[in-house]
């Protein structure tokens, strides 16, 4: 018998503006000794099915209207509150997506974690907290002791994520749900946590249920795969039926969304549009502090035409070195030379001349764009500002925009809040073409994004810039999505360039231990 | 991709759907919230009757008549009269004209230097921003009631000094909101985007800053309106703020707390006219606050 | 902490300084001296009552005798009251002050906190509206209407409690706590609806909600500490406006405290009273401010910790 089966699972968030079913009769099984993924873009309900098992969506709005959910002889739905505690934190415990967020930053850790063995089990302070230390030591925290009086703050993503392993492990659960629980790391932490979840469940005999987005996180941990869409499930199976004989579109399109291959080594081209030259970028946080040297002593080409991957992980200085070049941070020494001219000196009218031919992709499509500014006005600003068409020329320029990035003409009208995301950062591409210009940053700019998304906008990034002849700055954390877009690539650490190369180089023969570590990283080696 | 042809006409906005801004939608939410309809449609009223007190109000300021003395609500005098036999409705009315201006004028002195004072710092930053905060802060810090009680008392109880201290007093938490406003702002990555299409600092701002702050200012202001009229009232019911024979909401509190054994409608119906606009200011501030989803800008 | 202690406290001293000066001036600028007012006064006498007063220095001297008998915690004799010293009367009110502002401020924070938490517990129900409807209430009551009001209802209508005085007839606290008490009440419940909501929607309550903790251990260990923070912070302005409030309450209920002293001071123009009173209770707020603060930081353990860092 399996450890837990959901059947025709269904929940509805009931809003005043009608009801919205979000997880539409979806069944699976869990079984002992075994790790089942739940793969879906946002808004599958692959979330929220695995949170109403435990009684954990807010309710009202939601409510669960139907399906049983069978776990050790009980069926999960119809236990009262007070029964389903019980079980909450002993036999079925979960870890989360944001390790940032969810521990308490009001108690130490040795608090949070003593507290489901206090009052799921009766243990004395005293040896809860012997249990609670060697459990910390089991996911490989490296000074227990001292961890145990810490405050969560005290340390980095990783580490609190194995010290929310160590809480959901600490009364021996039967059932681990963890929710995205690498989504918010970086990908050599994240390569540590799943090997940690992993080693765990095979040490423990225990099942885990894994929520996440990635596929290719998926494909290196579980043994069973559900693929969710719209808030039902469209097809389940092992690794291989997924992903080597997937029957249902949406999982075929789910595959093609992976980021793989590179692009054709490209012709040699090596005449520079931009040079950096020991570009310095210090931050001083006040005037006593040493400074943080976020981009420190860097200096490359980037050739007319290609694409320049930079990838690093948080904190490496990546985005800042983007920013130095466009000027939007304040560069502490060293030059950018962009066609023979000194970026570094430019200012007043001379600067607006040359920001028209460089323009900027950011992150979050959802801050990027003015919320009271309608399409239209977003786009006509810079068309207006550097005078690329006249006022009677304008609603066909405009017009040409939106084919171009390929968002219906009829939302012009319309505003940001109106959009999806992937529309929304087509907006924001809009705009950044809008002064026809010769080179672009684009700073991480599909990694806000779902999987089937950031494949249409990656796409539409590398038909314009051909199509536009543009020169681009990739700053990505991503290694597939650079392996796939660039033609070069720079990988960052500590604000300084460790490695530079073309991407075929760089991929299949990294010299340096740091890119090997990172390669190495990458998940779904298994389906590459 | 669809080229386009130069010759090709483009009626681009005729046929395009007409988006929601968030002033809209933010009007929707507001007109749903009963309590801040009614607060605004009440507070519309009092405005009104203040404005109009001259032709509206039944009888004439300094009219008196000793021979009626005070006298319950009747038919004649709505709202009864006072030991002077002087009309109370037309007490409330001339009373709410300086209460009502006294909030209105001292809030628009506190949003005038509050708002430039807090986008100047917000927006220059570093040094200059540093040193205006600590001023702010070190002003924050003084007991201000206790000034205005001593300012009233060294300088006279004068009308215009009044809205200077409250001004002044208020001033410093708007500045606080604009620049936290601004500098959250600049951060954004639209600003960012703006700056990078090489937009002056001063179309930034107006195009890009000012449209996104003003939903906390508006806010604020409405909020901070019953807050001066406190203070004046408090200052006036100490005998320390407006003084006759101009009046003001307080100072009638005041003067029907002496009498409220007796002739307890001296006291209720300037109470109630208070009360009334404070709650209608409150409520229209908390649904802006809603509708504009503005987040712990006060409390 | 230490070092944030204390820089908290340098701070204050410039502020402390401010006050000082400030007033004294504006004293000193007022129009008509302090015994302009008296009927008649012989010059002879007259001028023995301003080198009393020290008014026949130059103005300089006059502040810098001031400063350094303040640095001698020496607020000067009264004018009105010849033969008291400032000192003395603001003794004689302290404790009386203090007496009511620590009864309303256990009012506000008992009655606040509770009506505040229970609101947040079920948001956009009865349980919400009901408290928040009466902290409208409380914040648009004036306390110089609800005094009397309370005077009118409970003391001459219903005679169940005294209507003046402190601590003369069995009680006569009541009402004067209550009504300097119940706005600041209003506040605090809003307050800590406003942060219990905040907190109550975070990842770690849903944490700990994983964990299997019984509803009021999530609300009791996880959400309060972080929840009550900002009525922490309150406190400081809270005594602030207590003191303030405490002008209007003390003269409405007659009660012989720091805040009828100092309206009748300001009536009088008692020149050192004003002067001296507004030192020692604008000292009294910027020390509670102080105490505010670096409570409300202690309860931060991401700020405690880079407080003890040193001040880095």
């Amino acid at each position: 018998m399996s450890l837990l089966t959901v059947d025709n699972l269904e929940v509805s968030f009931v809003t005043r503006n009608g009801t919205h079913k979000a997880v539409k009769g979806v069944s699976f099984t869990v079984e002992t000794q075994q790790i089942t993924a739940i793969i879906g873009e946002s808004g599958s309900g692959k979330s929220v099915s695995c949170y109403a098992l435990l009684g954990l969506i807010p309710s009202p709005p939601g409510r669960i209207d139907g399906g049983s959910a069978q776990f050790q002889g009980q069926n999960l739905l119809t236990l009262s509150e007070a029964e389903l505690r019980k079980i909450r934190g002993s036999d079925v415990a979960m870890i989360f997506q944001d390790p940032m967020t969810c521990l308490n930053p009001y108690l130490t850790i040795g608090e949070q974690l003593i507290e489901p063995l206090l009052i799921h089990r009766n243990l004395s302070r005293a040896d809860a907290k012997t249990r609670a230390i060697e459990l910390l030591d089991e996911v490989g925290i490296r000074s227990p002791n001292s961890t145990f009086d810490s405050f969560p703050h005290e340390f980095s993503g990783g580490m609190r994520q194995r010290v929310m392993i160590a809480m959901a492990l600490i009364n021996e659960p039967k059932l681990l749900i963890a929710d995205e629980p690498t989504t918010a790391l970086d990908v050599t932490i994240q390569a540590q946590i799943l090997r940690l979840i992993a080693d765990l469940q095979k040490n423990r005999d225990i099942g885990v249920l894994f929520i996440s987005h990635d596929l290719a996180v998926v494909s290196d941990i579980a043994d069973q795969i559900v693929v969710m869409e719209q808030g039902e499930v469209v097809e389940s199976g092992s690794p291989d039926t997924i992903f080597n004989h997937a029957q249902h579109p949406y999982t075929q399109k789910l595959l093609a969304a992976i980021p793989s291959g590179e692009r054709e080594e490209p012709a040699a081209k090596n005449q520079a549009l931009i040079n950096v030259c020991n570009l310095r970028t210090w931050f001083q946080p006040n005037a006593k502090a040493e400074p943080v040297k976020a981009v420190d002593d860097v200096s490359f080409d980037i050739y007319r035409g290609e694409i320049l991957g930079l990838v690093g992980e948080s904190g490496s200085g990546k985005s800042t070195l983007g920013r130095s070049i466009m000027r939007l941070a304040p560069i502490t020494s060293g030059q950018v030379t962009f066609d023979e001219t000194h970026l570094t000196g430019l200012e007043g009218r001379n600067l607006k001349e040359f920001r028209s031919r460089m323009q900027m992709i950011f992150q979050d499509p959802f801050a990027s764009l003015n919320p009271r500014m309608t399409v239209y006005d977003t786009l006509a600003e810079p068309l207006l500002l550097h005078g690329i068409c006249q006022r009677a020329n304008l609603d066909r320029h405009i017009a040409k925009l939106m084919d171009d990035v390929g968002l219906a003409r009829n939302f012009i009208r319309k505003y940001p809040h109106e959009f999806s995301g992937g529309q929304r950062q087509r907006i924001a591409i809009g705009r950044a073409l809008a002064t026809q210009p010769e080179f672009i940053v684009a700073d991480e700019p599909v990694s806000a994004l779902d999987v089937t998304i950031q494949a249409q906008i990656l796409d539409l990034l590398m038909a314009l810039g051909r199509e536009h002849n543009l020169t681009m700055l990739f700053v990505s954390h991503d290694m597939a999505v650079i392996r796939h877009i660039a033609d070069r690539v720079l990988v960052m650490y500590h604000g300084k360039i460790v490695e530079a190369g073309p991407v075929k180089q760089v991929f299949n023969n990294p010299a340096e231990p740091y890119t090997q570590s990172l390669l190495s990283s990458i998940p779904g080696a298994a389906i590459m | 991709m669809t080229t386009l042809q130069a010759s090709e006409p483009v009626d681009l906005l005729e046929h395009a759907e007409q988006g929601a801004s968030l002033w809209r939608d933010a009007w929707q939410r507001l007109r749903k919230n009963k309590m801040a309809v009614g607060g605004g449609i009440t507070l519309l009223l009092f405005i009104l009757m203040a404005l109009l007190t001259p032709w509206l109000a039944p009888y004439s300021y300094e009219a008196q008549n000793l021979d009626l003395g005070a006298s319950p609500p009747s038919a004649a005098h709505w709202l009864g009269t006072d030991v002077f036999g002087r009309d109370v409705l037309t007490q409330v009315m001339y009373g709410g004209r300086v209460s009502l201006a006294v909030g209105f004028i001292a809030t628009a002195v506190a949003l005038l230097i509050g708002v430039t004072w807090g986008a100047v710092a917000g927006y220059v930053g570093g040094r200059v921003d540093a040193v205006m905060m600590r001023i702010v802060d070190i002003l924050y810090a003084l007991p201000f009631m206790i000034f205005i009680v001593l300012l009233m008392v060294v300088f006279g109880r004068n009308v215009l000094l009044l809205f200077l201290a409250i001004g002044a007093v208020e001033w410093l938490t708007m500045a606080r909101i604009m620049r936290s406003q601004v500098q959250s702002l600049r951060q954004q990555e639209f600003v960012e985007a703006a700056i990078s299409l090489g937009l002056s600092p001063a179309a930034i701002i107006r195009r890009h800053v000012i449209p996104n702050a003003l939903g906390p200012i508006i806010v604020y202001t409405t909020l901070t309106i019953p807050s001066v009229m406190l203070l004046e009232a408090f200052l006036s019911f100490l005998g320390l703020g407006i003084q006759p024979p101009e009046s003001s909401w307080g100072l009638l509190i005041n003067y029907g707390v002496e009498t409220m054994e007796e002739y307890p409608w001296l006291l209720i119906f300037p109470g109630l006219a208070l009360t009334t606009t404070l709650f209608s200011l409150n409520f229209l501030g908390d649904g802006l606050r809603d509708a504009l989803d503005v987040r712990g800008s006060k409390d | 902490m230490l070092r944030f202690i204390i820089s908290r406290l340098l701070q204050a001293i410039p502020v402390i300084f401010i006050v000082i000066t400030a007033t004294f001036f504006l004293v000193r600028a007022a129009p008509g001296g302090p015994f302009d007012a008296e009927k008649v006064v012989l010059p002879e006498v007259k001028r023995a009552l301003e080198a009393q007063y020290k008014l026949d220095l130059p103005l300089h001297e006059q502040y810098f005798a001031y400063l350094s008998d303040l640095a001698q915690g020496e607020l000067g004799p009264s004018f009105k009251y010849p033969g008291r010293s400032v000192n003395e009367i603001l003794f004689s009110g302290l404790p009386v002050t203090a007496e009511l502002g620590f009864y309303a401020l256990l009012i506000a924070l008992i009655i606040g906190v509770t009506a505040g938490v229970f609101a947040s517990l079920k948001p956009n129900t009865r349980q919400d509206y009901i408290p928040m409807g009466l902290a409208m209430i409380g914040i648009c009551m004036p306390s110089f209407l609800l005094g009397p009001l309370l005077v009118l209802v409970f003391g001459i209508y219903l005679e169940w409690l005294p209507i003046s005085g402190w601590g003369s007839i069995p009680g006569d606290k009541i009402l004067p706590s209550i009504t300097l008490g119940a706005a600041y009440a209003a506040y605090v419940a809003r307050l800590s609806r406003a942060g219990m909501l905040e907190i109550l929607s975070q990842d770690y309550i849903r944490t700990a909600r994983a964990k299997g903790l019984p509803e009021w251990q999530v609300v009791g260990k996880h959400a309060l500490r972080g929840g009550l923070i900002p009525v922490v912070a309150f406190l400081g302005p809270a005594f602030a406006g207590l003191l303030a409030g405490s002008f209007v309450v003390e003269t409405i209920f007659q009660i012989p405290g720091l805040g009828r002293f100092y309206v009748q001071a300001a009536f009088n123009r008692d020149y050192t009273m004003i002067l001296g009173t507004t030192v020692f209770l604008s000292s009294l707020i910027v020390l509670f401010n102080l105490i505010s603060d670096v409570a409300a930081a202690w309860l931060n353990p991401r700020l405690r910790s880079q407080l003890s860092g040193g001040g880095q």
